[in-house]
């Protein structure tokens, strides 16, 4: 009997876990869960694990349980207090000799995109970078299912679906928001095994002297429930006054397209799309935003998406639930009378 | 003296990409060919760094003998050495395949010229991996900083760089030994306007074309579609989302298109988020 290891890394900082480690151990399940009836009849194992580094963390290491892994690997050491590449990446790649996982899911943020091609160079393996779906299906010629990893290309405009045939792990990196979390499970049992780190201080080669907390640092539009996008269609910088004012009736956050982002209207951290984030609020407000490809798949997923645009036929309509055609600057003071309204109506 | 290697992609402007409705496929005539911009930010910082350390620069580029015009481009810029590594085998290489060759190709470029830093982009704009940086990185056994916003010291007597890089989180200042790799962002420097002389030597100037031939001997196994372990499987156009309903505001008016606006709203479900929580 041979395990089949489905591997989530489980991304922390400062103690805290990011919830894309979360969504990937449900992704990890759903996959693990494709292969069961094949596994069964060969007579093997599907378990999905955690890798989780860090300094003090085993906390962490107990939440991945109750989010469904089934083992979670801890290297627990001062040296990986901060995430530094080398470290992180050295010690990753050394447990993963030591077990063969078949599949290594790692998020697409900035840390997650940092380890994940430094780990799959290290093993010499394929690493598929932000995919929006993943399947274990069937491919010619192979013995087992493999991953089949689709992601958007060429701005969007393509979806391209690549396999890893003869190297494990099969890896792919996963921005947040693109797979729902799995439900927690306060009763869920796993296991916690304790692993040594694959390295030294000395080995780590960088020193981190300073942190700097920035404004824009604090804005998060992956995880609000409400976000409020300006496209071209805003006309300035000074357009993004009305976009915050409605933002801030709805209590949500300030989102932007590109090229609002590129003409330096406003801080890259609010961009929406495939150079931006991925989103997936309860609400979605689009105004004066065209609809490019690159910008729909980043936020088609939201639950409820109002566009608002002069053009009855821009492609963002193609994706609203529902689309106003009208001036944003006549519409947006409109809505907010409304919402105010409603609000006191019910106060 | 400071010697710095930047890698430099050719892709096209994705955001003039269009796909032909008929069959599918991209449309590639007409779309113009540009530097990657995050390498040319790139290129643009180890510019400023060799004039304040009386350096020079080498850029190197991987793709078809076309990429000859971004290579001038970089020399238009300021760097002082070009070098294509351009051959049929090298084709159909993935982020792996990709890594190796550079890498072998910056090892041999060191070996005669050692180099302090090695830049890339922080990604192409085309295939958005963020991978060959890392992948160098990892085969030259170097210390790497992504992300990178700013070089706030090069230190060639005590081997140290000192850099700030931006993650989703905060601005980590870090200090890394030399030789490194740093993968940048675009407001690592703003891209200058090429002296006269530079504009000049560009247009005349020559790219040393690398082959597989030589003067690296690259190991088969590793390069093009045989060092690739990812294949593309399959493609297709990406499912198109059930359309919702369409108001012309300027027909019925605002007030009837918030009316169907909240209306749809309850419907699925998210009246209290369109009203700040306050159900």
């Amino acid at each position: 009997m041979t395990a089949r290891r489905f591997w989530v890394y489980i991304e922390q900082e400062q103690g805290e876990a990011h919830p894309v480690s979360w969504e990937l151990i449900g992704v990890a399940r759903t996959l693990a869960a494709q292969v069961q009836d094949e596994a069964a009849e060969a007579g093997d194992e599907v378990i999905v694990e955690g890798v989780l580094l860090g300094s003090d963390v085993r906390g962490i290491a107990e939440e991945a349980i109750k989010y469904g892994a089934d083992n979670v690997y801890l290297m627990d050491d001062p040296v990986l207090e901060h995430y530094r590449n080398c470290p992180y990446y050295q010690s990753i790649a050394a447990l993963a000799q030591k077990h063969k996982p078949e599949v290594f899911l790692i998020g697409a943020t900035t840390l997650g995109r940092d380890l994940a091609g430094a780990v799959a160079t290290s093993l010499r393996t394929g690493l598929t970078a932000d995919c929006t779906q993943l399947e274990m299906g069937e491919a010619k010629g192979a013995t087992k299912k493999l991953l089949l990893a689709t992601r958007p290309a060429w701005g969007g405009n393509i979806m391209a679906t690549i396999v890893c045939r003869r190297h494990q792990p099969q890896m792919s990196s996963v921005r947040p928001r693109v797979f729902p979390a799995p439900p927690y499970q306060a009763d869920a049992k796993g296991t916690i095994v304790e692993e040594e780190i694959g390295t030294t201080e000395e080995g780590a080669r960088c020193s981190i002297l300073e942190f700097i907390q920035g404004k824009e640092d604090t804005v998060d539009i992956e995880y609000s429930d409400v976000i409020v996008t300006g496209g071209r269609g805003i006309g300035g910088p000074e357009g993004f006054t009305l976009i915050e004012s409605l933002a801030e009736a709805m209590g949500g956050v300030v989102g932007s397209s590109r090229p609002c982002v590129d003409a330096g209207w406003i801080d890259y951290s609010h961009q929406v799309g495939q150079s931006g984030k991925t989103v997936r609020p309860r609400v979605y407000i689009a105004a004066g935003v065209s609809g490019a490809l690159q910008h729909k798949v980043g936020m088609q997923n939201s639950d409820f998406i109002i566009a608002i645009n002069t053009d009855p036929n821009a492609p963002i309509f193609e994706v609203a639930d529902v689309g106003i055609v009208g001036d944003l600057f006549e519409v947006i003071p409109a809505m907010i009378a409304e919402i105010n309204t409603r609000k006191e109506a019910r106060a | 003296m400071f010697h710095a290697l930047v890698a430099v992609k050719q892709v096209p402007d994705t955001t003039n990409i269009r796909i032909d409705p008929e069959t599918g496929n991209l449309v590639r005539e007409g779309v113009p060919a540009i530097m990657n911009p995050y390498d040319a930010h790139a290129l643009a910082a180890a510019v400023e760094w060799k004039h304040k350390l009386n350096g020079r620069i080498t850029v190197l580029s991987m793709g078809p003998p076309s990429f000859t015009a971004t290579i001038r481009e970089a020399i238009e810029m300021g760097a002082d050495r070009g070098i294509l590594v351009s051959s049929r085998k090298l084709a159909g290489a993935d982020t792996l395949a990709t890594s190796y060759v550079l890498a072998e190709v910056i090892k041999a470029v060191h070996a005669e010229d050692p180099i302090d830093l090695v830049f890339f982009g922080k990604q192409a704009i085309d295939g958005d991996t963020a991978q060959v940086g890392p992948g160098v990185a990892v085969r030259m056994d170097l210390p790497i900083v992504t992300y990178a916003v700013n070089i706030r010291a090069v230190d060639l007597d005590d081997d140290t760089v000192v850099i700030e890089r931006k993650t989703e989180r905060w601005t980590e200042v870090v200090e890394v030994p030399l030789p490194a790799l740093l993968t940048c962002e675009k407001e690592i420097a703003d891209i200058p306007y090429a002296p006269l002389p530079d504009l000049i030597a560009s247009l005349k100037y020559e790219p040393e074309v690398w082959t597989e031939a030589g003067p690296v001997e690259f190991d088969t196994g590793q390069i093009g579609v045989r060092g690739s372990p990812t294949v593309v499987f399959k493609m297709g156009t990406p499912p198109l989302p059930e359309a919702g309903e369409k108001v012309n505001a300027r027909e019925v008016g605002a007030q009837a298109a918030l009316d169907l606006t909240f209306a749809k709203a309850e419907e699925a479900g998210v009246l209290s988020e369109m009203l700040g929580g306050t159900a």
